[in-house]
Protein backbone atom coordinates (compact mmCIF):
# COMPACT_ATOMS: atom_id res chain seq x y z
CA UNK A 1 0.00 0.00 0.00
CA UNK A 2 1.32 3.34 -0.71
CA UNK A 3 1.73 5.86 1.93
CA UNK A 4 -0.31 9.05 1.19
CA UNK A 5 1.58 12.08 1.50
CA UNK A 6 2.00 15.64 0.20
CA UNK A 7 4.74 14.26 -1.95
CA UNK A 8 2.69 11.78 -3.47
CA UNK A 9 0.12 14.07 -4.45
CA UNK A 10 1.95 16.41 -6.25
CA UNK A 11 3.67 13.64 -7.85
CA UNK A 12 0.70 11.89 -9.05
CA UNK A 13 -0.75 15.29 -10.10
CA UNK A 14 2.29 14.99 -12.85
CA UNK A 15 -0.05 12.11 -14.32
CA UNK A 16 -3.21 13.38 -14.52
CA UNK A 17 -4.00 11.45 -11.24
CA UNK A 18 -4.28 8.31 -13.34
CA UNK A 19 -1.63 5.85 -11.88
CA UNK A 20 -3.34 5.64 -7.87
CA UNK A 21 -3.11 2.08 -6.63
CA UNK A 22 -6.89 0.73 -5.57
CA UNK A 23 -6.96 1.33 -1.97
CA UNK A 24 -7.70 -1.73 -0.91
CA UNK A 25 -8.19 -5.70 -2.71
CA UNK A 26 -11.12 -7.71 -3.40
CA UNK A 27 -9.82 -11.07 -2.57
CA UNK A 28 -11.22 -14.37 -3.59
CA UNK A 29 -12.12 -15.36 -0.06
CA UNK A 30 -10.19 -18.32 1.72
CA UNK A 31 -11.47 -21.40 3.09
CA UNK A 32 -10.93 -21.56 6.63
CA UNK A 33 -10.07 -17.75 8.54
CA UNK A 34 -8.97 -17.68 12.16
CA UNK A 35 -11.69 -14.67 12.75
CA UNK A 36 -14.67 -13.91 10.65
CA UNK A 37 -16.15 -10.61 11.19
CA UNK A 38 -19.64 -9.97 9.75
CA UNK A 39 -20.89 -6.76 8.35
CA UNK A 40 -17.75 -4.22 6.85
CA UNK A 41 -19.43 -1.07 8.48
CA UNK A 42 -17.42 1.01 10.82
CA UNK A 43 -17.22 -1.13 13.52
CA UNK A 44 -16.59 -4.44 11.67
CA UNK A 45 -13.47 -2.82 9.78
CA UNK A 46 -12.45 -0.99 13.34
CA UNK A 47 -12.33 -4.53 14.85
CA UNK A 48 -10.12 -6.43 12.17
CA UNK A 49 -8.24 -3.40 12.14
CA UNK A 50 -7.06 -3.80 15.72
CA UNK A 51 -7.37 -7.20 15.92
CA UNK A 52 -4.51 -7.14 13.21
CA UNK A 53 -2.86 -3.81 14.61
CA UNK A 54 -3.15 -4.66 18.28
CA UNK A 55 -2.88 -8.73 18.68
CA UNK A 56 -1.12 -10.17 15.72
CA UNK A 57 -4.46 -11.95 14.06
CA UNK A 58 -4.05 -11.43 10.48
CA UNK A 59 -6.37 -14.33 8.89
CA UNK A 60 -9.34 -12.45 9.40
CA UNK A 61 -12.70 -12.00 7.30
CA UNK A 62 -14.74 -9.08 6.80
CA UNK A 63 -18.36 -10.25 5.19
CA UNK A 64 -20.41 -7.45 4.18
CA UNK A 65 -23.60 -8.52 2.30
CA UNK A 66 -23.65 -5.25 -0.02
CA UNK A 67 -20.73 -2.75 0.13
CA UNK A 68 -18.81 -1.67 2.49
CA UNK A 69 -19.69 1.53 4.51
CA UNK A 70 -22.76 1.22 2.92
CA UNK A 71 -24.99 0.47 5.90
CA UNK A 72 -25.26 2.86 9.00
CA UNK A 73 -21.58 3.75 8.68
CA UNK A 74 -23.14 5.68 5.42
CA UNK A 75 -26.73 6.92 6.66
CA UNK A 76 -25.58 8.61 9.83
CA UNK A 77 -25.22 12.51 10.83
CA UNK A 78 -21.53 12.24 11.58
CA UNK A 79 -21.74 13.04 15.45
CA UNK A 80 -19.17 12.05 17.65
CA UNK A 81 -19.19 13.43 21.38
CA UNK A 82 -18.63 11.51 25.05
CA UNK A 83 -20.67 13.41 26.97
CA UNK A 84 -22.05 10.41 29.00
CA UNK A 85 -22.81 10.16 32.58
CA UNK A 86 -22.65 6.78 33.95
CA UNK A 87 -19.47 4.93 34.62
CA UNK A 88 -20.02 2.29 31.76
CA UNK A 89 -20.72 4.18 29.15
CA UNK A 90 -18.25 7.22 29.94
CA UNK A 91 -15.09 5.91 29.95
CA UNK A 92 -15.57 3.73 27.09
CA UNK A 93 -16.72 6.92 24.95
CA UNK A 94 -13.99 8.96 25.93
CA UNK A 95 -11.50 6.19 24.94
CA UNK A 96 -13.66 6.24 21.54
CA UNK A 97 -13.11 10.06 21.59
CA UNK A 98 -9.11 9.76 22.21
CA UNK A 99 -8.99 7.42 19.63
CA UNK A 100 -10.60 9.54 17.07
CA UNK A 101 -8.60 12.43 18.02
CA UNK A 102 -5.75 10.42 16.61
CA UNK A 103 -7.14 8.12 13.71
CA UNK A 104 -6.53 10.37 10.71
CA UNK A 105 -2.71 9.91 11.27
CA UNK A 106 -3.21 5.36 12.34
CA UNK A 107 -4.76 5.12 9.44
CA UNK A 108 -2.72 7.86 6.99
CA UNK A 109 -6.21 8.48 5.85
CA UNK A 110 -8.11 12.14 6.64
CA UNK A 111 -11.09 11.18 8.35
CA UNK A 112 -12.05 14.87 8.31
CA UNK A 113 -12.30 14.74 12.12
CA UNK A 114 -13.55 18.34 13.23
CA UNK A 115 -14.02 19.17 16.64
CA UNK A 116 -15.91 22.35 16.52
CA UNK A 117 -17.70 21.56 19.87
CA UNK A 118 -21.22 19.86 20.73
CA UNK A 119 -24.05 21.72 22.78
CA UNK A 120 -27.20 19.84 24.33
CA UNK A 121 -29.70 22.87 25.29
CA UNK A 122 -31.66 23.19 28.60
CA UNK A 123 -34.84 25.19 28.58
CA UNK A 124 -36.39 24.77 32.24
CA UNK A 125 -34.47 25.05 35.53
CA UNK A 126 -35.11 21.39 35.99
CA UNK A 127 -32.84 20.41 32.45
CA UNK A 128 -29.89 23.15 33.93
CA UNK A 129 -29.81 21.02 37.11
CA UNK A 130 -30.02 18.15 34.90
CA UNK A 131 -26.97 19.28 32.64
CA UNK A 132 -25.04 20.53 35.76
CA UNK A 133 -24.88 17.14 37.05
CA UNK A 134 -23.47 15.60 33.87
CA UNK A 135 -21.28 17.90 33.16
CA UNK A 136 -19.89 17.40 36.67
CA UNK A 137 -19.89 13.99 36.65
CA UNK A 138 -17.96 13.85 33.40
CA UNK A 139 -15.35 16.95 34.48
CA UNK A 140 -15.14 13.72 37.65
CA UNK A 141 -14.21 11.21 34.99
CA UNK A 142 -11.75 13.58 32.90
CA UNK A 143 -13.59 14.14 30.65
CA UNK A 144 -14.38 17.93 29.30
CA UNK A 145 -17.37 19.82 29.69
CA UNK A 146 -18.49 23.29 30.34
CA UNK A 147 -21.57 24.71 31.62
CA UNK A 148 -22.81 27.69 29.15
CA UNK A 149 -25.79 30.62 30.11
CA UNK A 150 -27.76 31.95 28.16
CA UNK A 151 -26.07 34.90 27.11
CA UNK A 152 -22.68 33.22 26.13
CA UNK A 153 -25.11 30.75 24.12
CA UNK A 154 -25.77 33.49 22.32
CA UNK A 155 -22.62 34.80 21.59
CA UNK A 156 -21.82 31.68 20.04
CA UNK A 157 -24.85 30.64 18.45
CA UNK A 158 -26.81 33.98 17.50
CA UNK A 159 -28.85 32.03 15.10
CA UNK A 160 -31.25 30.06 17.72
CA UNK A 161 -34.21 31.49 18.98
CA UNK A 162 -33.74 33.39 22.38
CA UNK A 163 -36.61 35.06 22.52
CA UNK A 164 -38.46 34.79 25.95
CA UNK A 165 -41.98 34.52 24.72
CA UNK A 166 -41.61 30.89 23.32
CA UNK A 167 -42.60 27.48 24.60
CA UNK A 168 -39.11 26.46 25.47
CA UNK A 169 -37.06 29.62 26.30
CA UNK A 170 -33.03 28.38 26.08
CA UNK A 171 -31.41 28.58 29.56
CA UNK A 172 -28.53 27.56 28.93
CA UNK A 173 -26.66 24.66 27.94
CA UNK A 174 -23.58 22.10 28.28
CA UNK A 175 -20.53 22.22 25.82
CA UNK A 176 -18.18 19.74 25.46
CA UNK A 177 -15.33 21.09 22.73
CA UNK A 178 -13.62 18.51 22.05
CA UNK A 179 -16.66 16.49 20.29
CA UNK A 180 -17.47 16.97 16.98
CA UNK A 181 -18.30 15.42 13.52
CA UNK A 182 -16.20 13.44 11.20
CA UNK A 183 -16.59 12.48 7.75
CA UNK A 184 -18.43 8.80 7.71
CA UNK A 185 -17.60 7.43 4.47
CA UNK A 186 -14.18 8.36 4.67
CA UNK A 187 -14.01 6.76 7.92
CA UNK A 188 -15.08 3.05 6.86
CA UNK A 189 -12.60 3.84 3.27
CA UNK A 190 -9.72 4.68 5.83
CA UNK A 191 -10.05 1.55 8.03
CA UNK A 192 -10.43 -0.83 5.10
CA UNK A 193 -7.39 0.82 3.69
CA UNK A 194 -5.76 0.27 7.07
CA UNK A 195 -7.17 -3.27 7.63
CA UNK A 196 -6.29 -4.83 4.20
CA UNK A 197 -2.62 -3.26 4.15
CA UNK A 198 -2.51 -5.95 7.15
CA UNK A 199 -3.93 -8.67 5.57
CA UNK A 200 -7.87 -8.62 6.56
CA UNK A 201 -9.67 -10.12 3.72
CA UNK A 202 -12.94 -7.86 3.07
CA UNK A 203 -15.06 -9.20 1.13
CA UNK A 204 -18.47 -7.51 -0.26
CA UNK A 205 -21.60 -9.21 -1.88
CA UNK A 206 -21.37 -11.57 0.61
CA UNK A 207 -24.44 -12.05 2.69
CA UNK A 208 -24.42 -14.69 5.74
CA UNK A 209 -27.17 -17.04 5.14
CA UNK A 210 -26.60 -19.42 7.69
CA UNK A 211 -24.26 -21.45 10.33
CA UNK A 212 -22.86 -24.90 11.43
CA UNK A 213 -22.79 -25.63 15.19
CA UNK A 214 -20.89 -28.44 16.81
CA UNK A 215 -21.21 -28.48 20.52
CA UNK A 216 -21.95 -25.04 21.69
CA UNK A 217 -19.68 -23.48 18.77
CA UNK A 218 -20.14 -22.15 15.22
CA UNK A 219 -17.75 -24.02 13.17
CA UNK A 220 -18.77 -23.43 9.88
CA UNK A 221 -20.37 -19.40 8.70
CA UNK A 222 -22.43 -20.38 5.00
CA UNK A 223 -22.58 -17.18 2.61
CA UNK A 224 -23.91 -16.40 -0.51
CA UNK A 225 -20.18 -16.62 -1.43
CA UNK A 226 -19.49 -20.50 -0.12
CA UNK A 227 -18.69 -21.71 3.26
CA UNK A 228 -15.95 -21.00 5.60
CA UNK A 229 -14.60 -22.80 8.42
CA UNK A 230 -14.27 -20.15 11.01
CA UNK A 231 -12.61 -20.37 14.41
CA UNK A 232 -13.97 -17.36 16.26
CA UNK A 233 -16.92 -14.92 14.69
CA UNK A 234 -18.17 -11.42 15.56
CA UNK A 235 -21.09 -9.87 15.00
CA UNK A 236 -21.24 -6.18 13.70
CA UNK A 237 -24.30 -5.69 11.76
CA UNK A 238 -25.73 -3.37 14.02
CA UNK A 239 -30.01 -3.03 12.51
CA UNK A 240 -29.35 -6.47 11.29
CA UNK A 241 -28.22 -8.45 14.61
CA UNK A 242 -32.00 -9.87 14.96
CA UNK A 243 -31.99 -11.41 11.32
CA UNK A 244 -28.71 -12.63 12.09
CA UNK A 245 -29.13 -13.87 15.93
CA UNK A 246 -32.48 -15.49 14.67
CA UNK A 247 -30.07 -18.14 12.12
CA UNK A 248 -28.57 -19.35 15.44
CA UNK A 249 -31.86 -19.57 17.38
CA UNK A 250 -30.44 -16.70 19.81
CA UNK A 251 -33.04 -13.93 21.25
CA UNK A 252 -31.26 -10.45 22.01
CA UNK A 253 -32.86 -7.65 24.21
CA UNK A 254 -32.82 -5.95 20.69
CA UNK A 255 -35.60 -4.37 18.86
CA UNK A 256 -34.77 -2.82 15.10
CA UNK A 257 -36.47 0.72 14.50
CA UNK A 258 -35.48 2.92 11.66
CA UNK A 259 -34.26 6.21 11.86
CA UNK A 260 -34.26 9.23 9.15
CA UNK A 261 -31.32 11.33 8.68
CA UNK A 262 -31.87 15.27 6.19
CA UNK A 263 -29.51 16.83 4.34
CA UNK A 264 -30.58 20.87 3.35
CA UNK A 265 -29.32 22.69 0.00
CA UNK A 266 -26.44 24.04 0.88
CA UNK A 267 -25.68 27.31 2.76
CA UNK A 268 -22.56 29.25 3.54
CA UNK A 269 -21.16 28.88 7.04
CA UNK A 270 -23.85 29.45 9.26
CA UNK A 271 -24.12 26.49 12.15
CA UNK A 272 -20.27 26.18 13.69
CA UNK A 273 -21.23 23.35 15.79
CA UNK A 274 -23.37 20.38 16.54
CA UNK A 275 -26.43 21.53 18.27
CA UNK A 276 -28.91 19.37 20.04
CA UNK A 277 -32.65 20.85 21.27
CA UNK A 278 -33.77 19.79 25.02
CA UNK A 279 -36.98 19.91 24.35
CA UNK A 280 -37.37 17.54 21.32
CA UNK A 281 -35.08 15.29 19.90
CA UNK A 282 -33.15 17.41 17.17
CA UNK A 283 -29.50 17.74 16.42
CA UNK A 284 -28.33 19.85 13.90
CA UNK A 285 -25.20 20.56 12.20
CA UNK A 286 -23.76 21.97 9.04
CA UNK A 287 -21.59 19.48 6.35
CA UNK A 288 -18.22 20.99 4.91
CA UNK A 289 -20.27 21.07 1.67
CA UNK A 290 -22.36 23.25 3.13
CA UNK A 291 -25.38 21.51 4.01
CA UNK A 292 -26.84 21.17 7.14
CA UNK A 293 -27.50 18.25 8.41
CA UNK A 294 -30.09 17.10 10.94
CA UNK A 295 -32.37 13.96 12.62
CA UNK A 296 -34.85 13.65 15.52
CA UNK A 297 -36.51 10.45 16.56
CA UNK A 298 -37.08 6.98 15.35
CA UNK A 299 -40.24 6.23 13.44
CA UNK A 300 -40.97 4.01 16.97
CA UNK A 301 -41.99 1.10 15.17
CA UNK A 302 -39.97 -2.20 14.24
CA UNK A 303 -38.92 -1.70 10.63
CA UNK A 304 -35.92 -3.72 8.93
CA UNK A 305 -36.69 -1.22 5.99
CA UNK A 306 -34.13 1.71 5.11
CA UNK A 307 -37.15 4.27 4.36
CA UNK A 308 -39.20 6.09 6.70
CA UNK A 309 -42.04 8.06 6.86
CA UNK A 310 -44.06 11.38 6.59
CA UNK A 311 -45.23 12.16 9.90
CA UNK A 312 -41.58 11.73 11.71
CA UNK A 313 -40.61 14.10 9.37
CA UNK A 314 -42.81 16.96 9.88
CA UNK A 315 -42.26 16.33 13.65
CA UNK A 316 -38.29 16.55 13.64
CA UNK A 317 -38.96 19.96 11.15
CA UNK A 318 -40.91 21.57 14.02
CA UNK A 319 -38.52 20.86 16.90
CA UNK A 320 -35.86 22.28 14.25
CA UNK A 321 -37.91 25.18 13.47
CA UNK A 322 -38.93 25.94 17.63
CA UNK A 323 -34.59 25.83 18.20
CA UNK A 324 -33.58 27.84 14.62
CA UNK A 325 -36.77 29.86 12.96
CA UNK A 326 -34.89 30.87 10.30
CA UNK A 327 -34.54 27.24 8.78
CA UNK A 328 -38.21 27.72 7.46
CA UNK A 329 -37.28 28.77 4.20
CA UNK A 330 -34.60 26.09 3.65
CA UNK A 331 -35.01 23.12 1.30
CA UNK A 332 -34.47 19.44 2.44
CA UNK A 333 -32.49 18.13 -0.93
CA UNK A 334 -32.13 14.53 0.56
CA UNK A 335 -33.13 12.16 3.28
CA UNK A 336 -32.71 8.42 4.24
CA UNK A 337 -33.26 5.57 6.61
CA UNK A 338 -30.88 3.49 8.55
CA UNK A 339 -31.84 0.70 10.48
CA UNK A 340 -30.98 0.93 14.30
CA UNK A 341 -30.65 -1.53 16.92
CA UNK A 342 -32.02 -0.58 20.17
CA UNK A 343 -31.31 -1.88 23.11
CA UNK A 344 -33.18 -2.30 25.47
CA UNK A 345 -31.70 0.08 28.16
CA UNK A 346 -30.36 2.52 25.36
CA UNK A 347 -27.17 1.33 25.87
CA UNK A 348 -24.66 -1.09 23.46
CA UNK A 349 -23.91 -4.72 23.77
CA UNK A 350 -20.49 -5.71 23.54
CA UNK A 351 -19.02 -8.76 24.93
CA UNK A 352 -19.17 -12.71 24.46
CA UNK A 353 -22.30 -14.54 23.56
CA UNK A 354 -23.90 -17.55 24.79
CA UNK A 355 -22.38 -19.34 22.15
CA UNK A 356 -18.72 -20.33 22.88
CA UNK A 357 -16.86 -18.62 19.96
CA UNK A 358 -19.54 -15.92 19.02
CA UNK A 359 -19.13 -12.35 20.23
CA UNK A 360 -21.58 -9.34 19.89
CA UNK A 361 -21.29 -5.77 19.01
CA UNK A 362 -24.80 -4.37 18.82
CA UNK A 363 -27.46 -2.14 20.18
CA UNK A 364 -25.74 1.03 19.62
CA UNK A 365 -29.11 2.77 19.11
CA UNK A 366 -28.27 6.24 17.67
CA UNK A 367 -25.28 6.36 18.46
CA UNK A 368 -23.15 3.55 16.90
CA UNK A 369 -20.98 6.20 14.71
CA UNK A 370 -19.19 8.01 17.77
CA UNK A 371 -18.20 4.85 18.72
CA UNK A 372 -16.71 3.50 16.02
CA UNK A 373 -12.89 3.07 16.88
CA UNK A 374 -13.67 2.34 20.62
CA UNK A 375 -15.56 -0.09 19.37
CA UNK A 376 -13.46 -1.82 17.40
CA UNK A 377 -10.90 -1.16 20.21
CA UNK A 378 -12.95 -3.29 22.58
CA UNK A 379 -14.26 -5.88 20.28
CA UNK A 380 -11.18 -6.54 18.83
CA UNK A 381 -9.71 -7.52 22.78
CA UNK A 382 -12.84 -9.41 23.36
CA UNK A 383 -12.18 -11.65 20.64
CA UNK A 384 -8.55 -12.18 20.63
CA UNK A 385 -8.76 -12.71 24.51
CA UNK A 386 -11.88 -14.29 24.91
CA UNK A 387 -12.68 -12.08 27.45
CA UNK A 388 -14.05 -8.35 27.86
CA UNK A 389 -11.67 -5.21 28.15
CA UNK A 390 -12.28 -3.08 31.04
CA UNK A 391 -14.25 -0.49 29.59
CA UNK A 392 -16.92 -3.03 27.26
CA UNK A 393 -16.77 -5.34 30.78
CA UNK A 394 -20.05 -3.29 32.09
CA UNK A 395 -21.67 -3.44 28.87
CA UNK A 396 -22.22 -7.20 28.58
CA UNK A 397 -25.18 -9.07 27.72
CA UNK A 398 -25.49 -10.56 31.45
CA UNK A 399 -26.17 -7.30 32.62
CA UNK A 400 -30.05 -7.32 31.34
CA UNK A 401 -30.66 -11.19 33.05
CA UNK A 402 -29.62 -9.68 36.29
CA UNK A 403 -31.67 -6.11 35.84
CA UNK A 404 -28.42 -4.15 36.03
CA UNK A 405 -29.41 -1.30 33.39
CA UNK A 406 -26.82 0.92 31.88
CA UNK A 407 -30.15 3.51 31.05
CA UNK A 408 -28.57 6.88 30.35
CA UNK A 409 -32.43 8.13 30.14
CA UNK A 410 -34.15 6.20 33.09
CA UNK A 411 -36.62 5.52 30.67
CA UNK A 412 -36.72 1.69 31.41
CA UNK A 413 -36.96 -1.38 28.95
CA UNK A 414 -38.54 0.33 26.03
CA UNK A 415 -36.60 0.33 23.20
CA UNK A 416 -38.57 3.22 21.19
CA UNK A 417 -37.85 5.46 24.33
CA UNK A 418 -34.05 5.48 24.46
CA UNK B 1 -47.90 6.72 5.76
CA UNK B 2 -49.46 3.68 7.33
CA UNK B 3 -53.10 3.32 7.32
CA UNK B 4 -53.86 1.33 10.48
CA UNK B 5 -57.70 -0.44 10.17
CA UNK B 6 -58.72 0.06 13.52
CA UNK B 7 -61.57 -2.83 14.56
CA UNK B 8 -63.88 -0.09 15.96
CA UNK B 9 -63.22 2.99 13.94
CA UNK B 10 -62.38 1.86 10.75
CA UNK B 11 -59.05 2.89 8.66
CA UNK B 12 -57.22 5.79 10.34
CA UNK B 13 -53.65 7.27 9.59
CA UNK B 14 -50.97 5.47 12.32
CA UNK B 15 -50.55 9.41 13.70
CA UNK B 16 -53.47 8.74 15.36
CA UNK B 17 -51.73 5.48 17.23
CA UNK B 18 -49.30 4.56 19.72
CA UNK B 19 -47.21 2.04 19.17
CA UNK B 20 -47.09 -0.50 22.16
CA UNK B 21 -44.62 -2.95 20.89
CA UNK B 22 -44.64 -6.87 20.40
CA UNK B 23 -47.38 -8.68 20.99
CA UNK B 24 -46.33 -12.21 21.31
CA UNK B 25 -45.03 -11.26 24.60
CA UNK B 26 -47.20 -12.90 27.47
CA UNK B 27 -46.67 -11.77 31.69
CA UNK B 28 -45.68 -14.01 33.56
CA UNK B 29 -48.57 -15.06 36.25
CA UNK B 30 -48.75 -12.13 39.16
CA UNK B 31 -46.33 -12.64 41.61
CA UNK B 32 -44.41 -15.68 40.05
CA UNK B 33 -41.02 -14.75 41.39
CA UNK B 34 -39.49 -17.93 40.75
CA UNK B 35 -39.07 -18.21 37.60
CA UNK B 36 -36.50 -15.78 36.64
CA UNK B 37 -36.14 -16.81 32.82
CA UNK B 38 -39.82 -16.52 32.16
CA UNK B 39 -39.71 -12.27 33.42
CA UNK B 40 -36.15 -11.70 31.36
CA UNK B 41 -37.89 -13.27 28.38
CA UNK B 42 -40.53 -10.75 28.86
CA UNK B 43 -38.81 -7.58 29.82
CA UNK B 44 -36.50 -7.95 27.77
CA UNK B 45 -36.02 -10.59 25.07
CA UNK B 46 -38.12 -10.21 21.58
CA UNK B 47 -37.77 -12.13 18.10
CA UNK B 48 -37.44 -8.88 16.15
CA UNK B 49 -38.46 -10.31 12.61
CA UNK B 50 -37.52 -9.44 9.40
CA UNK B 51 -40.44 -9.96 7.79
CA UNK B 52 -44.28 -10.77 9.62
CA UNK B 53 -44.61 -9.17 13.31
CA UNK B 54 -47.60 -9.08 15.41
CA UNK B 55 -47.69 -6.22 17.54
CA UNK B 56 -49.79 -3.96 19.03
CA UNK B 57 -51.04 -0.12 18.69
CA UNK B 58 -53.53 2.12 20.88
CA UNK B 59 -55.64 4.37 19.13
CA UNK B 60 -54.61 7.63 21.45
CA UNK B 61 -56.25 9.76 19.37
CA UNK B 62 -59.44 7.42 18.95
CA UNK B 63 -61.47 4.78 20.57
CA UNK B 64 -58.54 4.14 23.08
CA UNK B 65 -58.81 0.50 22.30
CA UNK B 66 -55.73 -1.18 21.81
CA UNK B 67 -55.18 -2.83 18.19
CA UNK B 68 -53.06 -6.52 17.00
CA UNK B 69 -51.46 -5.88 13.42
CA UNK B 70 -50.06 -7.99 11.57
CA UNK B 71 -47.34 -6.14 9.25
CA UNK B 72 -44.26 -7.13 7.50
CA UNK B 73 -41.43 -4.97 9.13
CA UNK B 74 -39.45 -5.20 5.79
CA UNK B 75 -42.03 -3.62 3.69
CA UNK B 76 -43.99 -1.64 6.37
CA UNK B 77 -47.42 -3.41 4.75
CA UNK B 78 -50.14 -4.21 7.08
CA UNK B 79 -51.59 -7.41 6.20
CA UNK B 80 -54.23 -8.12 9.10
CA UNK B 81 -55.41 -5.90 12.15
CA UNK B 82 -57.94 -7.24 14.71
CA UNK B 83 -58.57 -6.95 18.84
CA UNK B 84 -55.59 -8.26 21.35
CA UNK B 85 -57.19 -11.39 21.12
CA UNK B 86 -57.31 -12.53 17.71
CA UNK B 87 -54.98 -14.73 16.55
CA UNK B 88 -54.07 -12.81 13.14
CA UNK B 89 -50.79 -15.36 11.85
CA UNK B 90 -54.09 -18.19 12.26
CA UNK B 91 -56.28 -16.08 9.76
CA UNK B 92 -53.47 -15.61 7.43
CA UNK B 93 -52.76 -19.01 7.59
CA UNK B 94 -50.74 -19.97 4.23
CA UNK B 95 -49.02 -16.52 4.01
CA UNK B 96 -45.18 -17.41 3.95
CA UNK B 97 -42.95 -14.26 3.47
CA UNK B 98 -39.88 -14.63 1.60
CA UNK B 99 -36.70 -12.23 2.57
Amino acid sequence: MAKYSIFNIIKNAFNEDKNWARAWRDPEPKKSYDVIIIGAGGHGLASAFYLAKNHGIRNIAVLEKGYLGGGNTGRNTTIVRSNYMLDENAHFYEKSLQLWEQLSSELNYNVMFSQRGVLNLAHTDSQIDAITRRGNTMRLNGIDAELLDEKQIRKLMPYLDFSNDVRFPIKGGLLQRRGGTARHDAVAWGLARAADSLGVDIIQNCEVIGFEETGNKITVVKTSRGNFNCGKVGFAVAGNTGHLASLINLKLPIESHVLQAFVSEPLKPMIDHVVTFGAGHFYISQSDKGGLVFGGDIDMYNSYAQKGNLPLIEEVVTAGLAMIPSLSRLRITRHWGGVMDMSMDGSPIIGKSPIDNLYLNCGWCYGGFKATPGSGWVFAHTIANDEPHRLNKGLNLERFKKGRMVDERGAGPFPNRH
Amino acid sequence: MLIINCPLCGPRDHAEFTYVGDATKNRPENGDSSNDHAWYDFVYLRDNPKGLHEELWQHSFGCRCFVKVLRNTLTHEIIATGMPKDNLILKEKGLELSV
